[in-house]
């Protein structure tokens, strides 16, 4: 990183948390945000001035807060119908009394403020992704280009979900507050979904693809800690963030040097991130231990991914319990992506003819690549050379991607000379 | 608190019947419990009497009387309740406990805050 760069990433994750505190203060998203963003502006052509501060969030957050206070007295100043019309989202009195200004938030308070912000951004009258959208620009302080690059979507499309993200919130009173007890596990069940999708759902960038990178990954594990942290030994997040860091430590084995997938089958196994691997098998463990037996659908995939994680190869991975746990998985929700994965771990187990039958039994996923695919592999291991070549030119006219078409596309051409 | 105004408008499978006793005594039974939030309620004529005005072009334009409900979805609307809440958790609290939230669907929108209570 570049000291530009670092002073960036700075503003970025510092602002998010003065972002919590002011959002509360000015009971006004827009409005926080706005005062943010100028303080970041400020700090930015600041501090390669002056040096960076030795507390940067309370530079940030004094600075936002005398920017917010700024805009207010201007609006103070117009004429009433002007003030209505532009201040209509405001929902608390501000608190900003020139004493207050410069007063700097204890950690404790900007803990709460950050959970507050989590759980706002999730709400579940939001539409799933408005949720990550809000998460990711309020919570990771990307821009609305820098999403819409991690989910491959124009720019203004993001924009405008990130607008009616905030109006929705403003006009219908979405509260900025942690949820009371009998609401949370619903209302954290939001949250931990919009951290996996962040995760699984974003455009992996290659280097050189995009001038600036955006590592959507990254930022789901950045979020799952700060949610780890916020809310200690909640057993789902543990798990959370052990399924992530799992996942993310299989990084460089994931893609070949052309950017193209790479299977697990056929992954190298010792450029795995084993720092990564054992920092999640003892938060998983912990998970456990306080889940009290009942294990939740993050617990499970992430011992799941630990079974792959801990084999020494993929043929001696443990597969009666990789089949044993998506048994479990699909009993606490039926889930056609969960029940191919079980059908492929059958192959495994049991050999590609119960494999094959476990594939047919599964319906509704005839236009997934990755069905076809599967099935492709089981008749190969079949001996059922001209049914595999067919299933597989399927799963090639159904593949979304180039790089996962290359992969089937040189799969066949293997079958086909063999 | 300053409290918001929510319009809760209730929604039923189209050919429903929303008068017979059972469904009134189920709206009594909320209408008792939620005394404090309900600021304004009604309960509609069958859509058969339902009348759909628009206009073309905007302010002033032609305007087209047709009969029926404006809707096309397979619920209709049947009425509303003004829940006056803190915020919309509380709202969606209120909104839970509607009987049109089993037997149909209920929308919650919130009501600008414009003038004061229309009851």
């Amino acid at each position: 990183m570049t000291p530009e760069e670092q002073l960036a990433e700075t503003v970025r994750v510092e602002g998010a948390r003065v972002l919590a505190t002011l959002i509360r203060t000015l009971g006004s998203l827009q409005r926080a945000e706005d005062a943010v963003q100028d303080a970041a502006v400020a700090a930015l052509q600041a501090w390669p001035r002056d040096g960076i501060p030795a507390d940067p969030r309370a530079w940030l957050a004094v600075t936002a807060r005398h920017k917010a206070y700024d805009v207010l007295r201007r609006e103070a100043a117009r004429p009433g119908k002007e003030l209505a019309a532009a201040g209509g989202a405001a929902l608390v009195a501000p608190d900003l009394a020139p004493e207050v200004l410069d007063m700097v938030e204890p950690e404790s308070v900007v803990r709460d403020d950050l959970l507050r912000l989590m759980f706002t951004c999730c709400h579940p009258a939001l539409a799933r992704e408005a949720q990550v959208a809000l998460a990711l620009r309020t919570l990771a302080g990307l821009d609305a280009g820098a999403i819409a690059r991690g989910f491959l979507v124009p720019e203004a499309t993001m924009a405008k979900r990130l607008t009616r993200a905030r109006q929705k919130i403003a006009q219908a009173r979405i509260p900025y507050r942690v949820p009371p007890d009998a609401e949370l596990p619903a209302r954290l069940a939001s949250v931990l979904a919009v951290v996996h999708l962040i995760a699984t759902e974003s455009h992996a960038p290659s280097a050189g693809e995009h001038l600036v990178r955006v590592d959507l990954e990254a930022e789901a594990v950045r979020l799952a800690r700060l949610l780890n942290e916020l809310m200690p030994g909640e057993p789902e997040v543990l798990a959370l963030l052990a399924l992530l860091l799992l996942t993310a430590a299989r990084r460089p084995a994931r893609t070949d040097a052309a950017g193209d997938p790479v299977p697990l089958a056929g992954q190298d196994r010792s450029v795995w991130d084993q720092a990564a691997i054992a920092e999640a098998s003892a938060l998983l463990a912990e998970a456990v231990r306080r889940s009290g037996g009942v294990a939740g659908p993050y617990q499970l995939q992430a011992h799941l991914s630990a079974c792959h994680s801990t084999a020494p190869s993929y043929a001696g991975t443990d597969w009666d319990r990789v089949v044993g746990l998506y048994d479990l998985l699909l009993s606490l929700s039926a889930n056609p992506a969960v029940a191919l994965n079980r059908a492929v771990a059958v192959t495994e187990r049991d050999g590609p003819a119960a494999g094959l039958a476990a594939l047919d039994a599964i319906t509704g996923l005839a236009r997934w690549h990755l069905w076809h695919a599967a099935r492709a592999e089981a008749l190969r291991r079949l001996g059922d050379t001209g049914q595999a070549r067919d299933a597989l030119r399927q799963a090639l006219a159904l593949a979304p991607t180039a790089p996962e078409r290359r992969l089937l596309a040189r799969r066949l051409a293997e079958m086909t000379s063999h | 608190m300053v409290m918001a105004l929510y319009a809760a408008l209730l929604y039923m499978p189209e050919g429903s019947d929303w008068m017979t006793p059972e469904v009134r005594a189920e709206h009594n039974v909320f209408g008792a419990a939620a005394t404090e939030v309900i600021a304004g309620a009604a309960a509609l004529y069958p859509t058969g009497s339902a009348t759909t005005i628009t206009v073309a072009g905007g302010p002033g334009g032609d305007v087209m009387v047709t009969d029926g409900p404006y809707a096309e979805a397979k619920e209709i609307l049947i009425g509303l309740y003004l829940l006056e809440a803190a915020d919309l958790d509380e709202a969606i609290g209120w909104a839970a406990r509607i009987p049109t939230a089993w037997r149909g669907k209920v929308e919650l929108r919130p009501v600008l805050p414009i003038g004061h209570r229309p009851f």
